[in-house]
């Protein structure tokens, strides 16, 4: 650990211990307070009317019969609410020449996909409103859809905005190096291939939720949301329903999973938020799954065409890639649905030293649910893109997978460095990764038991990634393109008169245990028990002001934040003591909520004495001894765009080549996170990122029929992943601090989403090779893996 | 989703069952483990007047030996069948199959008249209850009357059973310890409705006699595979045998794809199971 770090250091210290999270047991006794759990006197409840077709004509609204059933308080059209909400477009200044036209929080005159909210109805129960619902008769007159993306841009194609002239929302080219010439030298060798991933999305186990309630009388809305981002939420309905922003709060108590799901502007949460102020009365909307399916962001759907040039020594020469994406009929608000696309453009061969690069990213629209950025935004695909070339490298060079990677990742002591695509890098640790990776999983054993097997007809295969990861993001991935979201955060910290420590803090807790490592870093900066530290996240009114968590950036930003202010609390507290022991301040330390004599352990004075004496006594204090024991500080990365992670992975399959069914035998993580505040919570994170990245690869994907109807809309045939098929999933880190801050501590919570379906897929390949069959598909399901087998046609 | 409004009924008695299922104006649905049908209500697929609970009804469920003769009582929970000595001993089919219904939970309180009255085509029991020729009772105001399992199954989710009628028992014919069993499905995680799924039971006297090949999963209902059955019977079983059997697998079969898997993904499939079925049971009795 570095040096800077000694505080964090000391024996009594909680960083890098896998402390129990305080807020379990609330959890494990069903004590939660999730956003369905509360009732407000005088709540009633939204259903939406959502649209069957994936693109029509709304021709006009009956809700004669729903108005008058008992129970229903009122029915908002399209037309109503905007009369109600100023609408939205997602577009970002900086991603240059991005197009999205404006979005209404229900479908006006027509409706672009299956799913859009058409009609709002508020009833006294939800039961009711849906009966209600259902008796609203929507006259919709059918337009023909543009649904594959892969024909979004042909003349002839079906133009959902035709203001816009095209359904192109953005395109970015970037070319570095000489491309042409390596492609085209005969000594090197070229592997191209086609990927494709499919939609999916996050599937979070409380599903979106939220309850507005309207204070008429002083003009406010209090918003109780599971959500992700409370600031930026409270900007945006401050700003689209005509609140002062000031008036606005955003409360989101605990959050079931949100994985970028719960982070952008929903037509029915800003309707709900509408309706509240409409009808002066609390409106609750808890989406159930069949909406969730069909509304809440999807993500991936990408196709993109990939090539490499390597020279016979397995050096890269050159990489280009050109990358399609279907967002949806709109760009989703206020992050973009562009910014997938740029990640792949960014990311893909991030972990290697590339002389010469290609990248062609389009994004278009069409008529399926929005998509948008869910965890590890890009990553999987830039990762499994690259990392698969490589494979199809090694194979056609014969070298060994984990030598071809060593030839070219960047070296462990070469940073600083730019990657071609532009990305700075520092403190990465490739090589020291992939040693550890190899070592753990006992690669040349594993290769000898496939190799064995084979001759008895078991086919068994090797996967091996190496990976970059985009987290604690600076102002340039939203800030610098006019989107009300910060990137930086703060944390309050203050000495109660008993000794106790709160914190609060703008990044927010979903179940991952952010909540944890404040308290663990605030515990450790001042000296105190962790049990005696409290924490308060998810209030807009009482917390500072920042971005939430998002991108990987909890720890390394708002953990950052917390020891800064938790050192500035600390000094405050020595200063206090200093007077009253007549010491000189930096002779005293504070350990185990006692001061002490620096370096020792005897307690001269506790923290509660100190409280109350300042708080209670402060007769016996010098009149210069300012009654303040309470500090806040904020952080933001400077220097650096992002703080980059890596590591590497690996994956071990069985492949039934009479099924197509896919066995995972094992699968293996070494990631470096920089300093590792609570190992279990990284792993964990890691543990879920993993097998979130495996479903993307072997089971979730949204169905859609050509005409643009989602056909698995529920549990039963949306496959998410279960434990049943899961492998162990071994982890090791290498800690590499980051050099942007003095807690070290780089994102974790995408490492295993970025690397598990690229690992999966070399796997598969690896174990298909002696059959010389391959797939470039996800999900791989077992048909597609049977037809890559010619087994059926 | 909420489901739509209900009026809700617990009947002590079978009689009383039949009171309420003769009043043809009320449209009720019977409320056994509900294990699908509360879901049903919850997605608004069905919009029943009445549920009638039967589960405070006496005598419905259990397990007994009778003779010659296994009865399974239509409200016998999954978990039972599962548990039960005298199904492992007398109907190992059911006993290698009922571990592949759902989940633990489901299993609990899902019950085996359910199953059959539901007919989902991708499920276990109807397709155990074909290759056992099981005969289903169902009982009314008027009596009861007895259907085979080769009868019962019309198609999808559709039964022999009339409005007014309840299942009330399920009969085997205890099988003899050497007959020929097996049963395998494939799934992409555990517990879901499978993809493909054979159920295999027949004699063995030397040859074999009385082959069921029972698939699910594959067609809109348990579907025996004559064609195959045909080839089998009084054949020796060895790999000719098994290979020109799987070659007619889903001969005459009509195939229904769903979200999962193809046509052709199913006949594979269904060759598939039949191939490995015949074959490991070739290796356990060389």
């Amino acid at each position: 650990m570095s040096e800077r770090l000694h505080e964090l250091d000391r024996p009594n210290s909680y960083i890098g211990k896998s402390v129990p999270r305080p807020n379990a047991v609330h959890l494990l006794q069903g004590r939660g307070r999730f956003v369905d759990d509360k009732v407000l006197p005088r709540m009633v409840h939204a259903a939406f009317v959502r649209s069957p077709h994936a693109h029509a004509r709304i021709r006009g609204v009956d809700a004669d019969e729903a108005k008058t059933l008992q129970g229903v308080i009122a029915v908002f059209t399209g037309e109503d609410m905007a009369a109600a909400i100023a609408p939205w477009s997602g577009v970002l200044t900086h991603l240059a020449g991005m197009r999205s036209p404006e979005q209404p929080a229900l479908a006006r005159d027509i409706t672009r996909w299956q799913g859009e909210p058409v009609v709002m109805v508020v009833a006294q129960s939800r039961a009711i409103a849906e009966d209600a619902a259902a008796l609203i008769e929507v006259d919709f007159d059918p337009l023909p859809e543009m649904c594959d993306m892969e024909g979004a841009l042909d003349s002839d194609a079906v133009v959902i905005h035709p203001e816009l002239g095209n359904n192109l929302c953005w395109e970015r080219l970037v070319e570095t190096g000489e491309v042409n010439a390596a492609f085209s030298d005969p000594a090197n060798t070229v592997v191209d291939r086609t990927f494709t991933f499919g939609r999916h999305t996050g599937v979070t186990l409380e599903a979106r939720a939220c309850i507005a309630d309207y204070d008429q009388a002083e003009e406010a809305l209090t918003f109780h949301y599971s959500g992700q981002s409370p600031h930026m939420m409270q900007a945006i309905l401050a700003k689209h329903l005509g609140f002062e922003e000031e008036n606005v709060n955003v409360i989101a108590a605990d959050v079931g999973g949100s994985f970028g799901i719960k982070i952008h502007t929903y037509g029915d949460e800003i309707a709900t938020a509408a309706a509240a102020k409409l009808l002066r009365r609390p409106v609750k909307f808890a989406a159930d799954r069949f909406e969730s399916f069909v509304s809440d962001i999807h993500a991936r759907d990408h196709r993109v065409k990939a090539r490499l040039a390597l020279g016979q020594d397995g050096r890269i020469a050159a990489l280009e890639i050109d990358d399609l994406t279907g967002i949806g009929p709109y760009s989703v608000y206020p992050r973009s649905s562009g910014i997938e696309a740029n990640q792949v453009l960014n990311l893909t061969g991030a972990p290697y030293d590339i002389p010469a690069y290609r990248g062609r990213a389009r994004v278009v629209f069409q008529n399926k649910n929005v998509m948008c950025q869910y965890r590890a935004v890009g990553h999987p695909i830039a990762n499994s893109v690259m990392e698969g070339l490589m494979d199809d490298a090694a194979r056609q060079l014969a070298i060994d997978p984990a030598e071809l990677r060593r030839r070219n990742l960047f070296a462990d002591d070469a940073y600083p460095v730019t990657s071609v695509t532009g990305m700075k890098f520092a403190d990465l640790s490739h090589h020291a990764c992939l040693g550890k990776l190899l070592d753990m999983m006992d690669y040349e054993g594993l290769k000898s038991e496939r190799d064995a097997l084979r001759k008895k007809g078991i086919h068994r295969g090797i996967g091996i990634v190496s990976m970059v990861e985009v987290t604690n993001p600076s102002p340039m991935f939203y800030g610098v393109g006019g989107a009300p979201i910060s990137a930086q955060d703060g944390a309050t910290v203050r000495l109660d008169a008993n000794g106790a420590v709160h914190v609060s803090s703008s990044i927010t807790e979903q179940g991952q245990g952010t909540e944890t490592i404040l308290a663990q870093i605030a515990a450790s900066a001042i000296g105190v028990d962790i049990a005696k530290v409290k924490v308060t996240t998810g209030d807009t009114r009482t917390t500072p002001y920042g971005g939430g968590t998002w991108a990987s950036r909890g720890a390394g930003i708002g953990g950052e934040a917390m020891l800064l202010a938790s050192r500035a609390l600390k000094s405050q507290i020595l200063e206090a003591a200093a007077t009253v022991l007549q010491a000189r301040p930096e002779a005293l330390d504070i350990e185990a909520g006692n001061i002490v004599d620096t370096g020792g352990t005897k307690p001269r004075m506790s923290l509660a004495e100190l409280g109350k004496l300042v708080y209670y006594r402060g007769n016996e204090l010098p009149s210069d001894v300012r009654p303040e024991l309470i500090a806040t500080r904020h952080f933001r990365v400077t220097d650096y765009p992002f703080v980059f992670t890596n590591g590497a992975m690996a994956s071990y399959v069985e492949v039934d080549i009479e099924t197509g069914m896919v066995k995972l035998l094992g699968h293996w993580v070494v990631e470096d996170c920089g300093t590792v505040i609570n190992k279990k919570l990284v792993d964990e994170q890691i543990r879920g990122g993993v097998v979130q990245g495996i479903g993307g690869a072997l089971y979730e994907e949204c169905l859609y029929s050509e005409n643009g109807q989602l056909q698995n809309a529920t549990m039963a045939d949306y496959l998410v992943p279960m434990a049943g098929e899961m492998p162990d999933i071994e982890i090791a880190h290498i800690e590499t601090p980051s050099c942007t801050s003095d807690l070290g501590a780089k994102g974790a919570g995408e490492a295993g989403t970025c690397g598990a379906p690229g690992a999966v897929m070399n796997a598969v390949n690896n174990a298909l090779e002696p059959l010389d069959a391959s797939v470039a598909q996800h999900p791989i399901t077992p048909e597609r893996l049977l037809r890559a087998l010619s087994v059926i046609d | 989703m909420k489901a739509p409004e209900f009026d809700y009924v617990r009947p002590d008695t079978l009689e009383d069952v039949f009171v309420l299922l003769d009043d043809e104006t009320c449209d009720a649905r019977l409320l056994a483990g509900g294990q699908s049908l509360i879901a049903a209500l919850n997605f608004r697929l069905d919009a029943p007047e009445l549920l009638i609970d039967i589960n405070r009804i006496d005598g419905l469920s259990g397990i007994v030996e009778d003779g010659d003769n296994i009865r399974i009582g239509a409200l016998t929970r999954h978990v039972e069948v599962e548990n039960s000595q005298i199904v492992a001993r007398h109907l190992p089919l059911l006993s290698k199959a009922i571990g592949n219904v759902a989940h633990a939970a489901i299993r609990n309180r899902g019950t085996f008249g359910g199953s059959l009255a539901l007919a989902d085509p991708a499920a276990e029991i109807p397709a155990c209850c074909l290759a056992y020729d099981a005969i289903i009772t169902a009982s009314s105001s008027s009596g009861n009357r007895t259907i085979r399992a080769a009868d019962f199954f019309h198609g999808l989710y559709e039964t022999a059973l009339e409005d007014h009628e309840i299942i009330t028992a399920v009969e085997f014919k205890k099988r003899a310890p050497n007959d020929l069993v097996a049963f395998d499905e494939i799934t992409r995680r555990h517990g879901d409705y499978a993809m493909a799924g054979l159920a295999f039971s027949a004699a063995a006297k030397g040859k074999i006699e009385d082959p069921h090949i029972v698939f699910f999963g594959i067609s809109d209902r348990p579907i025996r595979a004559v064609e195959a059955e045909a080839i089998l019977e009084g054949a020796r079983l060895d790999q000719p045998a098994i290979a020109a059997a799987a070659s007619k697998a889903t001969e005459g079969i009509e195939l229904s794809s769903d979200t999962s898997a193809s046509e052709a993904m199913k006949a594979h499939l269904a060759r598939t199971l039949l191939n490995r079925a015949l074959t490991s049971i070739l290796e356990e009795k060389p």
